[in-house]
């Protein structure tokens, strides 16, 4: 038999048909790369999150190699000297370890610890932009839901996790989250027994929140991430309004190759910010804190930013104890309200949102096109209150820094803060809504009158009229230009948006060539549009 | 400058055939998503080949793609030499974590700056639609599942032989309730066993001796130790006294001036606490009856107690009765003395429960 020649360009090929001759992928396969994805800044948000949580899971990962989830005392005898000899938990020993006996390891701590804040974050900022926009309606309430379950449950992974070294803040952190057990009518004193195993401390807490924090909770992450990124795919994204762009299509680019790339690029530059800030930024010097003792405690005690809110509502709360005169008496404390009740409410009011506001518009419709903030006043100024209730809670979870550092009276900062959070958000809600009204009102007169020039003319009987530029061409009206619709888009309101000033040629560092100052004279109103603004573009190149 | 390629779309054509010698690629691209109702309707290179934008840009991305290979090699090196064991002072060890952190941000930034712009700047920019087939319900799919599931329940009969389903369920119900035995069984815990959450470690064994107060090193504590207007945080002497397992017992004792003594002591002898005082010394729980912290601020001048993890402040010469934040309960005030050789003991534990408040606490 003669022996074949080997052709090696023909062996990818060759490949792939074995492949789709066992697996028939190709026609999925395409699918796959030519889904079109809409483009917009605001959609990269949650994929910060994303990143984050893989920065998450792969220092996670490392940091479980080191660390000794155990309350067992030990005495420290590692080699940071101003705690050697202390007696402390092997928890607290281990993670002095990994911050200065693991080569390495505090940098892996530190990125841990900034990509949950971060992981945090961006989900509150996402969160903001699909709320903001309208991108929760129908069909995609489901994913509202799960986005909001994403927060509460990164908010357990952040209070798990930051609990685990045990240290002198976390373990008041500790006690603080054993106080609000307690504080549940009825069966908290079981309820924390249970937990805790005994009175709090005990000795079995930490080894507890270890099994949640490194396998349950975020099984529960993978879980929803999972599900979420799936409907959004399901689904497809949301676009905004534009040039070609109808609640029927999506308006953007394929999957591959462009999009793809965008994304690998982003996620290093996402990976490499939290390694600089892990780096560079000194996060949560636990050697400082020293080890827990109940009786230990210093001023500026703050729980990680999300969840200063809870800390500050407990904080603004007014003493107000139920007791309940039933056989040898009960008692409900103040606790209570702000950090369990206030909580229950504010999942359930998130999540069912989009229900609430399809109930009250009456709108059953499936909405794939975005609404500007501005085109849903009531929308958006409901967000405004909430984010101005949100605010108002975090900043009294540091009221006693900013009392301290503008010597300001701790008490008055607290009433500032009782008071605030029953003003602000109402406060906030009006002036939304009227900003929201008065941004409308000018798309609408610039639609229908023009951009204004900056050019003033002498009428013949001795007024003074601003030069407007109409937006589209005369269609027969009195005045000369016809009236455009709005669309639900970004309306040009500066001349040089309309093409007035030419664009600068770029260099490396700085344009080679700025653009000319406006060519304009009182005689000679500007310029037409530029004619590639007929073609079907993303219809966000004007911006 | 730029040039357009502009594709139309031929609207309602038949599907090529993929196969014809003279198409191109791209005209197989566009086929292809044409059958996934994609229309690439503007796919516009962004340089050209062979023109020196192409050739900078080409560098740019080169360029990236190198800092991240020096970045990341400066990191090994930096991880494998650099001093970084801990000394004290400042060692070269304090630049170690800052200079992993930043090689690899640097590294891992280039990387990504390389890519992006690789797919930003030098692939072509497109616009493509694609069709979503929204309010397009597929009514004969929806007909054609309804009824296979209908039919399924019916072949199962549940509504003819409603005993399956009862017992079933009969069977099924005990069986969640062993999932969770073992988990409820296992978790719970009795909160008042031993009386746990109304003892500290102040409590006297039966007919024992009276528990001194005791430093954090152990040493038991005098009246002169405290000079007047001071406090000193005290713990049970006995074994574990001062850790965390008698985290409940950590007492506050204060050395009062006269005149704030005597007004503590009208105020002891309004509520029946007359003989918890010993001289001007008074003794309060220094856990915050609020949320557990300890209550450890003292300002000498207001005689007021801050807790400094929500604010609540107690006031030391009104039984500790909370003035100011969200605290709703007095600190529980220990009984004191001093015994013949002079030290510091409690006459009894806490005559009220000490901690965060809760249900069954009155």
């Amino acid at each position: 038999m003669k022996r074949r020649k080997f052709d090696l360009a023909a062996t990818p090929g060759k490949a792939a048909v074995g492949v789709d001759d066992r697996f028939a992928v190709a026609t999925p396969l395409r699918k796959l790369l030519n889904k079109v994805f809409p483009d917009h800044w605001s959609f990269l948000l949650g994929e910060i999150a994303l990143f984050s949580f893989v920065v998450l899971l792969l220092t996670g990962v490392f940091l479980t190699f080191f660390f000794e989830p155990a309350m067992t005392e030990v005495v420290y005898d590692g080699s940071y000297a101003p705690l050697q000899g202390t007696p402390m938990s092997a928890a607290y020993a281990s993670s002095l370890d990994i911050s200065f006996d693991v080569r390495g390891g505090l940098v892996m701590r530190q990125m841990h610890h900034w990509a949950a804040l971060l992981f945090m974050a961006a989900i509150v900022v996402h969160m903001l932009r699909v709320f903001f926009t309208g991108a929760f309606r129908k069909p995609r309430e489901t994913n509202w839901i799960i986005g909001s379950l994403l927060f509460w449950v990164g908010f357990l992974a952040g209070f798990t996790g930051y609990s685990l070294p045990d240290d002198g803040l976390s373990g008041t952190g500790l006690r603080i989250a054993s106080a609000i057990m307690l504080s549940i009518p009825v069966i908290g004193s079981w309820v924390t027994s249970s937990v805790f195993g005994g009175e709090f401390p005990g000795t079995i807490i930490i080894s507890r929140f270890f099994i949640a924090h490194v396998l349950l909770i975020p099984g529960l992450l993978v879980a929803l991430i999972s599900v979420h990124l799936g409907l959004v795919f399901k689904q497809k994204h949301t676009q905004w309004p534009g040039p070609g762009r109808t609640n029927n299509n999506v308006v953007g680019e394929r999957m591959f190759p462009r999009y793809a790339l965008k994304q690998g690029g982003f996620f290093m530059v996402v990976f490499g910010v939290i390694a600089l800030m892990g780096g560079l930024f000194q996060i949560n010097p636990i050697w400082l804190f020293g080890p827990y003792e109940a009786w230990v405690v210093s001023a500026a005690s703050q729980p990680d930013w999300y969840v200063m809110f809870l800390d500050g509502s407990t904080r603004l709360m007014p003493a107000w104890e139920i007791p309940i005169p039933i056989g040898d008496g009960y008692v409900i404390p103040p606790l209570f309200w702000p950090t369990v009740v206030l909580p229950g409410i504010l999942v359930g009011l998130s999540t069912m949102y989009p229900f609430l506001e399809a109930r009250q518009l009456k709108d059953r419709k499936s909405h794939n096109l975005l609404e500007r903030p501005r085109d849903a006043p009531a929308r958006t100024a409901v967000g405004a209150m909430a984010v101005a209730f949100y605010v108002v809670l975090t900043l009294s979870g540091a009221n006693d820094v900013i009392a301290d550092k503008f010597q300001i009276s701790l008490n008055a900062m607290t009433w500032a803060g009782r008071i605030g959070l029953l003003v602000v958000p109402p406060l906030a809600y009006y002036v939304t809504y009227r900003l929201c009204l008065g941004l409308q009102q000018h798309d609408r007169e610039v639609l229908a009158h023009g951009v204004e020039t900056g050019i003033i003319r002498r009428m013949p009987d001795g007024r003074f009229v601003e030069v407007h530029q109409p937006l589209s061409a005369s269609n027969g009206h009195a005045d000369g230009y016809g009236q455009l619709d709005y669309v639900g888009w970004v309306v040009p309101k500066k001349m040089n948006r309309l093409g007035a000033l030419g664009p600068a040629i770029r260099g490396f560092f700085y344009p080679i060539e700025k653009p000319v100052e406006a060519p304009v004279s009182p005689g000679h109103p500007p310029v037409e549009a530029r004619p590639e603004r007929e073609e079907i573009t993303s219809g966000e190149s004007r911006r | 400058m730029s040039t357009h390629t502009e594709h139309q779309a031929p609207q309602g054509q038949e599907p090529l055939d993929v196969n014809d010698p003279k198409l191109t690629r791209f005209d197989i691209v566009r086929e292809g998503a044409r059958r996934d109702d994609i229309e690439i309707v503007h796919y516009e290179p962004q340089v050209l080949p062979g023109t020196k934008a192409e050739r900078r840009l080409t560098r740019v991305v080169a360029g990236f793609f190198l800092i991240t290979g020096l970045a990341a090699t400066a990191f090994l090196a930096i991880y494998i030499w650099w001093p970084w064991q801990y000394e004290a002072g400042r060692g070269g060890d304090k630049f170690y974590t800052p200079l992993l952190g930043f090689t690899l941000g640097v590294a891992l930034l280039a990387v990504g700056f390389g890519i992006l712009t690789w797919g930003k700047k030098l692939l072509p920019k497109e616009v493509s639609i694609q069709d979503r087939h929204e309010g397009q319900v597929d009514e004969e799919g929806r007909t054609i599942t309804g009824q296979t599931m209908l039919y399924m329940a019916d072949e199962l009969g549940v509504k003819r032989r409603p005993l399956l389903g009862i017992s079933l369920l009969a069977g099924l119900a005990p069986v969640a309730a062993v999932a969770a035995a073992p988990l409820v069984g296992g978790l719970i815990s009795q909160p008042h066993k031993n009386n746990q959450m109304f003892t500290t470690g102040f409590a006297a064994a039966e007919g024992g001796e009276r528990i001194r107060l005791v430093r954090e090193d152990g040493r038991p504590v005098r009246p002169a130790d405290i000079s007047s207007g001071g406090q000193l945080t005290v713990f049970p002497g006995i074994e574990h006294g001062v850790s965390n397992r008698h985290a409940d017992s950590p007492t506050l004792l204060i050395h009062l001036r006269d005149s704030d003594a005597q007004e503590s002591r009208r105020a002891n002898e309004r509520i029946g606490h007359g003989d918890y005082m010993w001289g001007n010394y008074a003794a309060y729980s220094k856990i915050c009856t609020h949320a557990g912290c300890p209550a450890s601020l003292f300002e000498q001048q207001t005689n007021r107690l801050l807790c400094p993890c929500h604010q609540s402040q107690f006031l030391i010469t009104d039984n500790a009765r909370p003035v100011f934040g969200p605290a709703s309960r007095r600190l529980p005030q220990l009984p004191i003395e001093v015994d013949s050789e002079g030290f510091f003991v409690a006459k009894s534990d806490y005559t009220e429960t000490v901690g965060p408040d809760f249900w069954e606490r009155p």
